[in-house]
Formats: C-alpha cells, sequence, structure tokens
C-alpha cells in the first residue's frame, strides 16, 4: 500500500472539492482498501465521505431512494426493500460475506473492479490496470472471463451481484461532480471495454454517487436472483441471472432480464426482454429468449461453457420468476 | 531426581479414565479467547518488520536490482538482495531439513537465479510492517527471462524413476505376473486417465517466523512450523550456530497439513535479517505468497484393470507421472496402495517425476493417497458397472488379506470390512438402486458413491518427559506440535491415566526445542510416537514414586511388586487389595523430593514390523445431489467410517476425520491452483478465486469409528490425521457417476464438467 | 453529526483517534494506512484477532464495530474514529453475566462441541457468530451456513460451528 493524503470530508461539496488528480473517494473499502493492498490502486489522495448525509433510505416518488451510503446489509435488510424489491435483496445477500455486505456502501458497490486474475496481479500486463500493456487473459487462464461485449483489449467481467439486479430493475444512479448533479441510467452507467478498459464506468473524474434510486416496484412477486459459482457460497459468480416479470394471467406482460458474471458490464438484451412481454410464460417462450440472449456470445479459450451454462441459466430463472419461486439464498438446492 | 531409564516394553498398570472418552480440547480455552499466540504474534521491544519481494517471473536471471527508493523510506532498515546478503552456509546438507527430499533445497536470495515463479528476491526490513509492505512495493526488479515448463504434459516423455528415493518413502513395488498380458486377455476390461488439479495447502495462519534477538545473543525463533526441532536443526546448520544459541518454539500452529513440515524461506530470511541488523525480526508471507512454496502436485495417471465377469480381478495396472521441481526430486507414494488394496495375480505400478520450474512440491495431507486412491477407486466402480457388480462386493470379493506389496506379509489389524458393513448400514447402501440416473428429486439426480480410504500406520522415534512435582501436577511433554490435531489433548490423557492423576493435574507443553525431541508431526504418527513415549515416560515416574513408596517407613507397598501396583485417583494401591495405598503426593513429601522426572524414547516395534505391514482403512459413503440442467453438485451427506485402531479421544478424533472429509470435498469439487504456463504463474492465488469449501458447502458428515485391535504400539493406535481425506474424492466421483451418468476423471468437478 | 473537513494527511502521519477497545477507551495516534487489524495487532498486542488472508477473503479478522461484524483487515482505523470495536479478548466480558469471568455462551459453546482444531479462524469465527446473532436474520441451519459461509475453516469444522452456534441460539430462546 502507498502513501496517501488522507482527508476527512464533511458534505458532499467538500468531498469533490478535495478531489484531484489521483484522489479516490473512500466509504466501505471493502474493494479499494484490497486493490491498494495489492498496489492495483494507487491513489494519492483518500478523501473520507463516511461521514456525508448519504446513509438513509427513504421514499421518492413512487419508488426508494438509496443512498450511496447505505451499507449492503442495511439496503437487502430493508423492510421497504424487502417488501418491493425483493430481487434487490436477494442478489445483494448472494453475494459476498455477511461480513463485507455489512461495510460495503451502495455507491462502492457500483464501482467494484473487476476479479480477473490479470488485473489483480501486477507482475502481469493488463490493459485496465495499465493501459496499453496487453490483456494475457485472451489465451490465457479465461474460465472467468466475459462471453458478451469483450474487446481485444479486455474480456473482464463485472462483479458485482447488486448491480445485475439494479440493471434488471432499470435504477437511475445520482451523482454529483464537479459540473453539479446529473442522473445516469443504470444501463448507461457501466461501459464496455472497447478501446478504453481502463475506464469501469462512465462516471467523470471527481463524480460522486449520492443515491441510487429505484423505480415504482413491478416484481415483488415473479423475480429471482439465480447465481451459479464455483462453491456455495461467498465466490463470485460464473452466471448469474435477474429476472423480473409482470404476468397476465398465463402471459407475460413485462420481462425484464440481466445477466451477471459474462460481461463487462450487467448485461441486458432488449430484444429478448421484448421478445417475451406477450408471450405465454412457458419454458418454450424462455428457451427463445435465452436462444436469442447467447446467439451473440462469444467465447474465450477456457469460458465456452458459460454460453451454455447462461442458457441454461435464463431459462431456470424465467421459470423460476414466473411460477414466484425465486431461489432461496440458504436452502442451495436451486429452485 | 532426575532419571533416564532404557527403553523397555510393559504393561500398562494405569486404567482407562480418560483414554477413550471423549474430552473437549485442553487447549480450547486460550483458542477461544484469542490467548493462543502463533508464530508471527510474538512480540520483542526492538521488533523489526520484514516484508518479502516476490518474483514475477518463473525461470531467468536477475539483472538488476534498483533498492535505493525503498531504502530511502523513512523508517527502512535495510533491503537484502543476494547481492548484499551475508554469508551463510554453502553446502547443500547445511540446508537439507529433516525431511527434505533428495536434491539441493531451495536457497532464497542465494544468487541471481530464478527458478520458480513468486520466488523471494528481496526482503525489506523496517520499522513498522506497513513502512515494509510499501517499500518493498518500491523495489525494482529486472530480470532476463527464459520461457519456463510448468505443463506436466508437455514434459510426461521426459518423465523418469528418480535416481536417488526419498527417504520413508517406498518406491513402487517390482512388478508380478503379467500385467499386461492379463489385461490383452482379460474378459472385462476398464482403462483410463485420472489426473487432480494442483492444490495448495492454505492454512488459515499464513507462514511467519519471529525471530528474537535476547540479551545474551541467542535467538529465541518462534516459527510456523510442523515440529520445531526441524527448523532447529535448519537454522544451526545454515548459519552455522551452536545448538543451544537457538531455540524454537511453536506452542500453537494455525494449520499444517504438510506445509510446515519443512522450514520455509520466511524463517530463512527472518533469521538473516536478525543477524544481520542484531535485532528482533518477524517475517510474515501474505496469502498470495502461500502459492510461492509448497503445493501438492497434479499427476497423470493411468489405471487399467481387468476382470472375470465375476469381478475378479485379473490384472491390475497403475502409472502415475508427477511433476517436482528443477532443484529436487519430491516424490510421495501415489499407486502402491492399489497393490496394497486388491488381491490380484498379476500388477504393474510405475511412479515417474517430471521436473517443470515451480517450487519443489510437497506433502499435502496423505500426500500421494489422495491421489493415487482417487484413481484405483474410481476405476473400481467403473469396474463395478463394467461387470455388474455391487461396488462393495466387487471390492469385497478382490479383498486382500495381506500385503502383497510386502511380500504377501499380513496386515497387524484390517477392519475394512467392518468398515463397509457399519458405514453401509448407516448411510442406508441397501436401499440404492444401481442404475446411473435412476434416483431423482425433483431437479436433481440423487447420486450414492462408495470408495476405500487407506493410509499407511506409522511411528516414529520419539521422545518425552515427565515430571511430578510434590503439589501433585505432573508435566509432560516434547518438541512436537499441536497442529491442531488434538495433541496436547491426547497426551494429557495418557499422562493422567498412566498416573492415575485428573487431567486438570496435568500440564502438557509441545512445541520448544527445549523439551525432548520428537519428530515433526506429519503422517498421522504423533499419536503413535508422541502418546507411546508420554505414556513410558509417566510409566517411568510411576515406577521412581513407587520405589520411593516402598522405601518408606511402615510402608503400606512394602514388598510389593511393581506389576502390582494400581495407579488411580492420585494414589498408589496394591492390586486387589486397594485398601493398602499411599498418595503420590504424600510420598513425594515423606521421601523430601522436589521432583521425580523420567525421559522415555518410543520407536517402532521392530519385531511387529517384520512381522506385520500396517494402514489404517476406511470405507466412504456419499450421497450427491446434482441439478440436472445446471450441473451443481451439493455433497449432502457423508458416512465415512474408519478403521484405525484405538480412539483415544473420539471427539477430536471426530473432528480429525470431519476436516478430511471437507478437503476432500474440496478437492473433489472445488481445489484448482490454476497455472498459466505462458508465464509458468499460479494465477488465482488468493482465496477469493482459489475455493476451498466454506460452511454452506458442508452438509451432513457422519463418522464411525468401527473396533479394530492393533498390537503396532502399546497405546493400539494407529493415526487419524490423514485417513479422513483419502478415497472421499474417488465417492464423490463414483456419487456424482451415479447421479448423473458422467464419468469425470480430472478433479475438481467444476459446474463446466457436467454441462 | 457533521464533521469538519480535515487538512489531509499523509499516509505515515499519525492522526489522533478514539476508539472504544473491549469496553476500554482509548486515544491512539494512528497512520491513515494503519488498517484496525494491524492496529489491533501490532501496536495493541491484541493478537487474538487473526490476519488470514488480509483481502476480505477469508473472515479470520471479523470483529464487532458498533456490534455490527466486519472485516479489520479492509476497515482504515482512522475512518473508525469514535467506534466501539469488539475483539475475540472481549467476547467474554461481553457475554459475562453478574461479572462471573466466564466465558461467553458462544466460546463455552465451540469447545463443548469442538468447533475448532487449530484455532487460527476460531476468533473470527466467535466474533463473526456474535454477528450473526446480533443481526438475527439466521434462524435455520441452513441460515446458520448461509452466514457463516464468510469465514473459511481449513481444519473443516463447520458442521461443529453450526452445532455450537444452534445450540447457543436454542438456549438464547429458551
Amino acid at each position: 500500500m502507498n502513501r496517501f493524503d488522507y482527508v476527512r470530508a464533511g458534505t458532499v461539496a467538500e468531498a469533490v472539492q478535495a478531489f484531484g488528480a489521483g484522489a479516490r473517494f473512500i466509504a466501505g473499502g471493502t474493494n479499494l482498501i484490497d486493490l491498494m493492498k495489492y498496489e492495483v490502486e494507487k491513489p494519492g489522495r483518500l478523501i473520507d465521505i463516511t461521514h456525508l448525509p448519504l446513509d438513509r433510505i427513504e421514499a421518492h416518488g413512487d419508488g426508494l431512494r438509496i443512498g450511496a451510503l447505505v451499507t449492503n446489509a442495511k439496503v437487502a435488510y430493508d423492510d421497504r426493500v424487502t417488501a418491493r424489491y425483493p430481487l434487490l435483496r436477494n442478489a445483494i445477500l448472494a453475494g459476498a460475506s455477511a461480513q463485507l455486505r455489512n461495510a460495503a456502501s451502495t455507491g462502492g458497490n457500483l464501482l467494484q473492479r473487476t476479479r480477473c486474475y490479470y488485473f489483480y496481479d501486477v507482475a502481469t500486463p493488463c490493459n485496465k490496470r495499465a493501459p496499453g500493456s496487453g490483456c494475457p487473459a485472451i489465451g490465457g487462464m479465461n474460465r472467468i472471463h466475459a462471453i458478451f461485449g469483450t474487446s481485444d483489449k479486455c474480456i473482464a467481467t463485472h462483479p458485482s451481484d447488486m448491480c445485475i439486479a439494479l440493471a434488471a430493475l432499470e435504477a437511475t444512479v445520482q451523482v454529483n461532480g464537479p459540473q453539479g448533479e446529473r442522473s445516469i441510467p443504470f444501463s448507461e452507467f457501466h461501459r464496455l471495454p472497447g478501446e478504453s478498459p481502463e475506464t469501469d464506468t462512465n462516471l467523470a473524474p471527481g463524480e460522486i454517487v449520492v443515491s441510487v434510486d429505484l423505480p415504482e416496484s413491478r416484481f415483488p412477486q415473479h423475480f429471482t436472483y439465480l447465481k451459479l459459482r464455483d462453491r456455495l457460497s461467498y465466490a463470485f459468480a460464473l452466471v448469474s441471472v435477474a429476472a423480473g416479470l409482470e404476468l397476465d394471467g398465463d402471459r407475460i406482460k413485462t420481462a425484464r432480464l440481466a445477466l451477471g458474471g459474462v460481461a463487462h458490464k450487467p448485461w441486458r438484451n432488449r430484444e429478448a426482454e421484448a421478445l417475451l412481454e406477450g408471450k405465454p410464460a412457458t419454458r418454450a417462450s424462455f428457451q427463445d429468449a435465452a436462444d436469442l440472449i447467447v446467439a451473440e456470445a462469444k467465447p474465450q479459450s477456457e469460458n465456452g461453457f458459460k454460453i451454455d451454462l447462461a442458457r441454461r441459466a435464463i431459462v431456470r430463472g424465467l421459470e423460476q420468476a414466473a411460477a414466484g419461486t425465486p431461489q432461496s439464498l440458504s436452502d442451495k438446492r436451486i429452485q | 531426581m532426575t532419571q533416564t531409564s532404557n527403553p523397555q516394553t510393559f504393561s500398562s498398570t494405569g486404567r482407562d479414565t480418560f483414554v477413550g472418552t471423549p474430552r473437549s480440547r485442553i487447549d480450547g480455552p486460550a483458542k477461544v479467547t484469542g490467548l493462543a499466540k502463533y508464530a508471527g504474534e510474538f512480540a520483542a521491544p526492538d521488533l523489526a518488520y520484514g516484508y518479502v519481494v516476490s518474483s514475477s517471473i518463473a525461470k531467468g536471471r536477475i539483472t538488476a536490482i534498483e533498492s535505493a527508493e525503498a531504502e530511502a523510506v523513512p523508517g527502512v532498515l535495510k533491503v537484502i538482495t543476494h547481492a548484499n546478503r551475508p554469508r551463510t552456509a554453502w553446502r547443500d546438507k547445511n540446508f537439507q531439513d529433516a525431511v527434505a527430499p533428495p536434491g539441493s533445497p531451495f536457497r532464497a536470495l542465494y544468487d541471481d537465479l530464478i527458478v520458480f515463479s513468486g520466488q523471494p528476491v528481496a526482503l525489506v526490513v523496517a520499522e513498522d510492517f506497513e513502512t515494509a509492505r510499501y517499500a518493498a512495493s518500491l523495489v525494482r526488479v529486472s530480470y532476463a527471462m527464459q520461457e519456463p515448463v510448468t505443463d506436466l504434459k508437455a514434459v510426461r516423455g521426459d518423465a523418469y524413476d528418480p535416481p536417488t528415493k526419498r527417504e520413508g518413502i517406498k518406491p513402487p513395488p517390482a512388478p508380478w505376473g503379467d500385467a499386461d498380458q492379463a489385461f490383452g486377455s482379460a474378459p472385462i476390461r476398464v482403462q483410463g486417465g485420472y489426473s487432480m488439479a494442483n492444490e495448495h495447502h492454505n492454512p488459515m495462519e499464513p507462514h511467519a517466523t519471529t525471530v528474537v534477538v535476547e540479551q545474551d545473543g541467542t535467538y529465541t525463533v518462534y516459527d510456523k512450523i510442523q515440529g520445531v526441532s526441524n527448523s532447529h536443526q535448519y537454522l544451526v546448520n545454515v548459519f552455522g550456530l551452536k545448538p543451544d544459541q537457538v531455540r524454537v518454539l511453536n506452542p500453537y500452529l494455525g494449520g499444517g497439513f504438510g506445509s510446515g513440515l519443512r522450514p520455509q524461506y520466511q524463517a530463512f530470511l527472518a533469521m538473516l535479517a536478525a543477524q544481520e541488523l542484531k535485532r528482533s525480526v518477524r517475517v510474515t508471507l501474505t496469502r498470495d505468497q502461500m502459492w510461492s512454496f509448497t503445493y501438492r502436485g497434479e499427476a497423470l495417471q493411468t489405471v487399467a484393470l481387468g476382470a472375470e465377469p465375476d469381478g475378479t480381478l485379473t490384472t491390475l495396472r497403475h502409472d502415475a507421472v508427477q511433476g517436482t521441481s528443477t532443484f529436487e526430486d519430491y516424490q510421495e507414494v501415489i499407486v502402491n496402495w492399489s497393490g496394497v488394496l486388491y488381491r490380484c495375480e498379476n500388477v504393474a505400478l510405475t511412479y515417474r517425476i517430471a521436473k517443470l520450474d515451480t517450487a519443489t512440491p510437497g506433502d499435502m495431507r496423505a500426500p500421494g493417497a489422495v491421489t493415487g486412491v482417487f484413481a484405483i477407486e474410481t476405476a473400481m466402480d467403473e469396474l463395478a458397472y463394467a461387470t455388474g457388480q455391487d461396488p462393495i462386493a466387487l471390492r469385497l470379493k478382490n479383498y486382500a488379506e495381506s500385503d502383497a506389496t510386502a511380500q504377501g506379509k499380513p496386515f497387524g489389524s484390517k477392519e475394512l470390512k467392518s468398515c463397509f458393513r457399519q458405514g453401509a448400514e448407516r448411510f442406508g447402501w441397501a436401499k440404492r438402486n444401481p442404475e446411473p440416473r435412476s434416483m431423482r428429486e425433483g431437479r436433481e439426480l440423487v447420486g450414492w458413491g462408495v470408495a476405500t480410504g487407506i493410509w499407511e500406520s506409522m511411528m516414529m522415534q520419539s521422545s518425552a518427559i515427565a515430571t511430578l512435582t510434590p503439589d501433585g501436577r505432573l508435566t509432560v511433554g516434547n518438541s512436537t506440535g499441536d497442529i491442531g490435531t488434538g495433541t496436547y489433548t491426547i497426551l494429557t490423557q495418557i499422562a493422567a491415566d498412566t498416573l492415575g492423576l485428573p487431567m486438570d493435574a496435568v500440564t502438557t507443553k509441545l512445541g520448544d526445542t527445549r523439551l525432548p525431541e520428537a519428530p515433526v508431526a506429519g503422517g498421522s504418527w504423533t499419536a503413535a510416537s508422541s502418546g507411546t513415549a508420554v505414556m513410558k515416560a509417566c510409566r517411568n515416574v510411576g515406577e521412581q514414586v513407587f520405589k520411593l513408596a516402598r522405601g518408606l517407613e511402615n510402608s503400606p507397598l512394602a514388598n510389593v511388586d511393581f506389576d502390582r501396583a494400581v495407579f488411580a485417583d492420585g494414589r498408589i494401591s496394591v492390586a486387589g487389595d486397594p485398601g493398602r495405598s499411599v498418595s503420590l503426593v504424600e510420598v513425594m513429601q515423606a521421601a523430601g523430593v522436589d521432583k521425580v522426572e523420567a525421559v522415555e524414547q518410543a520407536g517402532p516395534d521392530k519385531d511387529f514390523n517384520q512381522k506385520y505391514e500396517a494402514y489404517t482403512h476406511s470405507a466412504i459413503f456419499v450421497e450427491v445431489k446434482v441439478d440436472e440442467e445446471l450441473g451443481q453438485v451439493r455433497v449432502t451427506r457423508v458416512v465415512s467410517a474408519i478403521a484405525a485402531g484405538k480412539v483415544l479421544n473420539p471427539k477430536t478424533a471426530r473432528s480429525q476425520i470431519l476436516g478430511g472429509v471437507v478437503m476432500g470435498i474440496g478437492s473433489a469439487l472445488e481445489e484448482e491452483s490454476m497455472l498459466d504456463h505462458r508465464i509458468g504463474r499460479f494465477m488465482n492465488h488468493n482465496l477469493g478465486e482459489y475455493h476451498v469449501p466454506v460452511n454452506a458447502d458442508i452438509y451432513d458428515i457422519d463418522v464411525i469409528f468401527v473396533a479394530e485391535e492393533d498390537k503396532a504400539n502399546p497405546l493400539g493406535v494407529k493415526g487419524l490425521g490423514e485417513i479422513g481425506i483419502v478415497g472421499t474424492a474417488a465417492a464423490i466421483t463414483n456419487a456424482v457417476f451415479h447421479a448423473t451418468g458422467k464419468r469425470v476423471r480430472d478433479l475438481p468437478i467444476t459446474i463446466d464438467k457436467l454441462l | 453529526m457533521r464533521l469538519e473537513t480535515q487538512p489531509p494527511v499523509s499516509a505515515d502521519t499519525p492522526i489522533g483517534i478514539t476508539l472504544t477497545i473491549n469496553g476500554q477507551r482509548r486515544e491512539l495516534r494512528v497512520a491513515p494506512w494503519t488498517t484496525l487489524l494491524d492496529l489491533l495487532r501490532e501496536r495493541l498486542d491484541l493478537t487474538g484477532t487473526k490476519k488470514g488472508c488480509d483481502h476480505g477473503q477469508c473472515g479470520a479478522c471479523t470483529v464487532l464495530v458498533n456490534g455490527t461484524r466486519v472485516n479489520s483487515c479492509l476497515t482504515l482505523a482512522v475512518m473508525k474514529d469514535g467506534a466501539e470495536i469488539t475483539t475475540v479478548e472481549g467476547l467474554a466480558a461481553l457475554g459475562d453475566r453478574a461479572g462471573s469471568n466466564a466465558l461467553h455462551p458462544i466460546q463455552e459453546a465451540f469447545i463443548e462441541h469442538d468447533a475448532f482444531q487449530c484455532g487460527y479462524c476460531t476468533p473470527g469465527q466467535l466474533c463473526s457468530s456474535v454477528g450473526l446473532m446480533n443481526e438475527g436474520h439466521a434462524h435455520t441451519r441452513d441460515e446458520i451456513r448461509e452466514a457463516m459461509s464468510g469465514n473459511l475453516c481449513r481444519c473443516g469444522a463447520y458442521t461443529n460451528i453450526v452445532d455450537a452456534i444452534e445450540d447457543v441460539m436454542q438456549g438464547d430462546a429458551r
């Protein structure tokens, strides 16, 4: 861990003002400190934002506003979230450990960095960590890497579970920064690697996440967060599926679907969602949607299995959502 | 009064009050309150912190190390590299620790040569941990890289029979019959290639050494090691010290599993820095650096079985190729187990090794057996299907009553049949439909599998001290370590029973080179070795006290022979005449002695070993539930039936087996250190991406200890540290086949292999 | 509470904070780059809290911060100014009924159920167990297993750990 200046901010304005080149905001610290110990992140200044007044969950129109500093655990166990956004609750509780969820903040969760082995290991090149140095994951150890939206510069995945649910819920991210406040639709918050994999999000330098706003609740019954991983808990997703359905009898009125573990951002396919809408909530419909989604998947040397796994997981996730039997968090039998 | 008596055999006059009964760990209170201190936790007023800089390449030379920037950081005391390191011994022999394999041991910072990725290339020593860590990041190392070879498959053809055999490791026996010809003519044949991933031990405590420089210039070393005597010998030899200049301690060890058998480079570096700086130094490895030394090396195996239609084995061939480093010929027993387990007329077993640009592999819980038994026990399951036999019936049909790999010597004891019988009953094996994919619950396929486990039962030369003081307290101990196995507790039970004292009157001390020497805690030999030594030392103390008692005026024991003495409730009484008795405390007070002490040796029984072969056995029954569509595997039920002689403490013994089973589940389903062969580096070198089982992975595990009488040592114990893991992976593989119809022969069975 | 923005302080320049550790209020000067874990172990000789991975991947460093379980290895001490910290060394006092110096019930249960072997993950498991009970979300065995999955035990004492927690939870329910 390198030397850094430590600044404790009292207000959002002060935090934004304290920002400069090489600075990082710190809240839960569960990813940033981890990365600093590996010398992956070497901020010259840490701006402690934990004292900012962003630690509340409050009504926001027909939806809910979650302050950026609310811990993942507080979000998951909030009564309003449990009742109206159980998809979000389940996704959060499928990730990390209780200890990490108690510390990690909502804003920080959005800014988690990839778990790519090479990104984390400063002994190796990595375009995300050291732009232009190359991507050894391509043709290397890439079992856990992306199958959608990759570039020849980077095949890393976005690691969050919470964000997969937020993508399906079509949340909005409120940010504040040197240019003032603005809203970013969730689907535009994270970006694909393209030519500049060093940039994970569309957050401008010095901008700070102040809240995540949830629109009106639509999937309190028909939802699931299905996560497949290399052990039954405390592991990142190989593939995860956040699904929310509004049903009209046997027919699908609205479908929202986001995949985790497969791309540099929560992966949505609007065509597939549109394909489902108006269709009967049957396995055949789900298979059609799954086929459409994986049609554009591109395997790497070791992660071809993710295509098949994603296809199957999408079908199962939609079945769970349609049946109103979301994946249990503690019973590891897949419903 | 101190007396050292000659080794002798004897019958115990003590009664089993504590031995054989479930007892909570006596080190429990220290461990649950945080007071138990581990190697990297001992303080010293002048303590400096060392942080290791690791090589980013696997093979080549260091062309330059720039350390000026690091040295300029306030608080940095020294950056030690190969270029400026103090001199140490130069002969290989001085670096060879007690359990080193043949070859030229790795020496940290020896020269500019890089022989494995993660090799230490510098040690930064600073006043505090954070400064050392920061400065380490400023050390710039330039390399001339060479292409490393770490892919065992690529060098399989270069594998060789190790010219120098590793001490204590039996090479494969000469073949008997003609396995290949018999295979050609066998009516039923099963043949397959089997592999397991590289695994790293990853004890929860990272390796650490604290070297305290005492006022008189001697060194007190707290080292993460499974036997302090090994570190002591190593440090004395490498640094040219007199034995009494170094004391090594390790009262608690945060898990070993074999990773702490050999002194590791952090011990060398801490001592090097302490000598150089003339102050106390601690070096703790990071979790990543736990991938920079010993590991369980993958092995490429083939098994070919031929049988009559009724399942009678006619031929068995088991070949293994395993990796080693470029500088040492690590060896373990992988294939011999197949010849021990099954009666067969044509058998060929081979084991070869191939050089890789990695650190030297090492012993990891049941080394070799985990690997080899996975292969043979999976192949036997395949044979069961090929012959239409029940897997247990097949094993019983080919059950070995003697050890064909040892000229047909009988087993000292072998209650494996009881393991199958009792395990099957507890598991409900009779209700199994043998047809693959025949059992399901909802969307999950249910599979039941079984396998045999086997491990050698060993005893090593060991010594122990026992000291009785007039306050009625007994202190026993030796230099071995309690690595979580429960050694403190069982030695206390043995000592208390031998002298008829309550357990809380006994203090057991371990992990200190000032105590009598004992071997490293490994091989499942500690209970037999240290247990017998402690028992003999206590017995000797008892005899001395008895003599004192008999010599007292008006002694109630006058004219009584020692073999009639009974030690119980803190008293010596006469067998059959309990009215005649005297308390130990009274005897010592009346005799005016301040202590009665004895050091005793115990070692393997040569006569017994000439007549018999000694193994522990197990039968493991596993239920898996596999999501048919998504390939997720859950090990929902395990019954492990163990035949391992006498169980000293059913409570801690059960935990030993649970731990073995859990690690076996990890090895079957999760554990895999992934090598990027292009750079010769393990890439998932952290506990987030190297998956060991978590609590949610572990369901019901039922442990049965079957009765087994064994006479290899006076205690009748055979060791429990390893047997719990052996065969577990095969039982899981077999259960997965039963559930899904898919035969996975390369571990771990991750989701992708079942889609 | 609104805190004034402090002037920047360099990583190795100590700044003053107050922590209440195991009931004892301590005024400390801590460099910003010092984690709570390293502060406890290297400065305060509270070595009961263990460093297993230093990256939030094993749970050995779990302590209670204001009654909530967190990984102390990923916590900068300066960011917890004013907090109440409970480590394994303070659990007995936490569970102490009428100043009896007894162990916390979970400590007793761990011994009784042999819920550890080497003992290195144990302080983290214990603090995590207390945190779990404070949270009140886990009731069934499955829920306990899931909620304890952030604490690795390489010795494999998991089933005994769950037994111990269940035992204490049932005792509390009685």
